[in-house]
């Protein structure tokens, strides 16, 4: 990779050890997705907020580099591990708490927007068609090649805070005009977010850096993330196109064997001591849908829902918060299903959930087992 | 072959087929691997030469490596076989040295084989 003189220098450690670090690992991303420079980017969005997944070690490190370190582009931030108006309702020990808000204030300290949020692309403005940005959050990074016109590398916890504090990213391929030299043929009638999200969980097992998609119609908000969340789930693709694409490409075809396949994997029981929604995080529109489905109805059993603090704030406002609480629902904001403390097999058997991307990690990280239904499915079977 | 991270060290491979999602699979305090659905299920890959096909899923699994390495229960180096941005960080971060090789190299690697790697040297790999 060929570095400006500045950015040698940088890398030599001239301008401080938190540059050099910053530097070794936009050189070690750049050699791994063969970039030949470094470009600026607008924006950089954060992984690595939860302490049920960084842990001790990467308090510390966070809370060391927050010393120095400074961003130098608008930078955002991945969820939390919980919401503190209502953390005293949940079993956290008070280590925990502590240790996420030292985290919190690290990247406060940094210069970092604290949103809390998996949904960035939902939440702020999207810049114009093309910007580069640096996404580490898997379906964010999926949502904004895909959906939103934006070019990123799905991006590492580290590449991103390296290009947050460094203004830039390497110029890998999926930040270039690239086409897919794969097609998958979807073959699945009348699908809903779960299908989606399987067809999602699916490409990113067979795909590399960017798949086409075949036969699929219009799809709603709800279904849009789950296909993002899916493909961030299983695997290394980080973007996908509508269409047959060339050719030549090779096909491969999502039909009820592949779907069935996965929903095996993934689906371990027959029915949840609770049920989660969101994660991705629900948006505005989503709520707001929730709200209409439910329609007077009220869940039988504990469900939670996920959310980022400034959706919370509308739907306070609207109305849409009472409605739900009267349903029983627990709103939480700045977390998220994937990778919540908030559920621990030591209480829970098994969740109730319509997320690929939430069934995969509460059932390997949570260790609970999962049953997967659509929303609607949800709807019918689990309120009154 | 491809040098990500540069590095001397030797050490025995730990071989897996199969593509690693460190964060979730792999316990932080003990580098062992925690996914029952993992060839590599039950097996620690600390002070390993761990060869795998490449990583999978959530970015932040760099922060896990950069754990266990923290922990002491870090692979002495990686080799995989397709580079992929996770590990690359994690790796540059914790200064685990790390190096990209052919289809048919990664092949020639067994578990158990007792190797040496030097990223300075003309031939990076050897059997010992």
């Amino acid at each position: 990779m060929e570095l400006t003189k500045e950015e040698e220098s940088a890398l030599k450690g001239e301008q401080g050890e938190i540059m050099q670090m910053a530097y070794r690992i936009l050189v070690a991303t750049g050699e791994a997705t063969d970039a030949e420079k470094l470009i600026p980017i607008e924006w950089a969005h954060l992984s690595g907020v939860n302490y049920n997944t960084i842990g001790d070690a990467g308090e510390e490190f966070l809370s060391g580099i927050s010393k120095n370190a400074r961003v130098k582009v608008k930078t955002t931030l991945n969820p939390m591990g919980f919401d503190i108006d209502n953390v005293s309702n949940y079993h956290l020990d008070d280590n925990f708490i502590s240790k996420q808000l030292s985290i919190r204030k690290s990247y406060e300290t940094m210069g970092v927007t604290p949103s809390f949020s998996c949904i960035p692309y939902e939440i702020f403005d999207i810049p114009k068609e093309g910007t580069q940005v640096s996404f580490a959050e898997s379906n964010a990074a999926i949502h904004a090649n895909s959906f939103d016109n934006l070019k990123t590398n799905k991006e590492s916890a580290f590449s991103a805070l390296a290009s947050a504090i460094t203004g830039k990213s390497p110029y890998s391929s999926l930040r270039k005009e690239d086409s897919p030299n794969l097609t998958i043929r979807m073959k699945i009638d009348n699908p809903n977010e779960l299908t989606y999200g399987m067809l999602g969980f699916f490409a990113g097992k067979v795909g590399n850096n960017s798949v086409n998609i075949s036969g699929v119609g219009e799809m709603d908000r709800r279904s849009c993330k789950a296909l993002c969340g899916g493909m961030g789930t299983s695997g290394t693709c980080a973007k996908f196109l509508f269409g047959d694409g060339d050719p030549d490409c090779e096909k491969v075809d999502f039909d009820k064997k592949e779907m069935n396949d996965i929903h095996d994997e993934l689906n371990t029981a027959e029915k949840g001591d609770l049920i989660t929604l969101g994660s991705p995080q629900l948006g505005l529109e989503e709520i707001s849908d929730l709200t209409s489905k439910l329609n007077g109805r009220s869940f039988k059993k504990r469900c939670m829902i996920f959310c980022p603090r400034i959706v919370k704030e509308q739907a306070r406002k609207i109305g849409y918060t009472n409605e739900l609480e009267r349903a029983g629902c627990e709103i939480l904001a700045d977390c998220c299903t994937c990778l919540t403390p908030l559920i621990s097999k030591d209480n829970v058997d098994s969740v109730t959930t319509n997320s690929i991307k939430g069934a995969y990690y509460l059932k390997n990280s949570n260790g609970v087992d999962v049953n997967l239904k659509s929303l609607s499915q949800i709807i019918e079977d689990e309120t009154r | 072959m491809k040098i990500l991270v540069q590095g001397k060290t030797q050490g025995i491979i730990l071989k897996s087929q199969h593509p690693i999602n460190f964060l979730g699979t792999v316990d932080k305090k003990t580098g062992i691997i925690s996914d029952k659905n993992h060839e590599l299920f039950d097996k620690s890959i600390k002070n390993s030469i761990l060869v795998f096909p490449s990583g999978v899923g959530s970015s932040v699994g760099a922060y896990t490596i950069y754990s266990i390495k923290s922990n002491n229960s870090a692979p002495l180096a990686m080799i995989c076989q397709k580079a992929d941005l996770t590990v690359a960080t994690g790796c540059a971060l914790a200064n685990i040295p790390l190096v990209i090789v052919t289809d048919e190299k990664f092949s020639s690697f067994q578990t158990g084989q007792k190797i040496s790697l030097d990223t300075e040297s003309p031939s990076p790999i050897t059997f010992l």
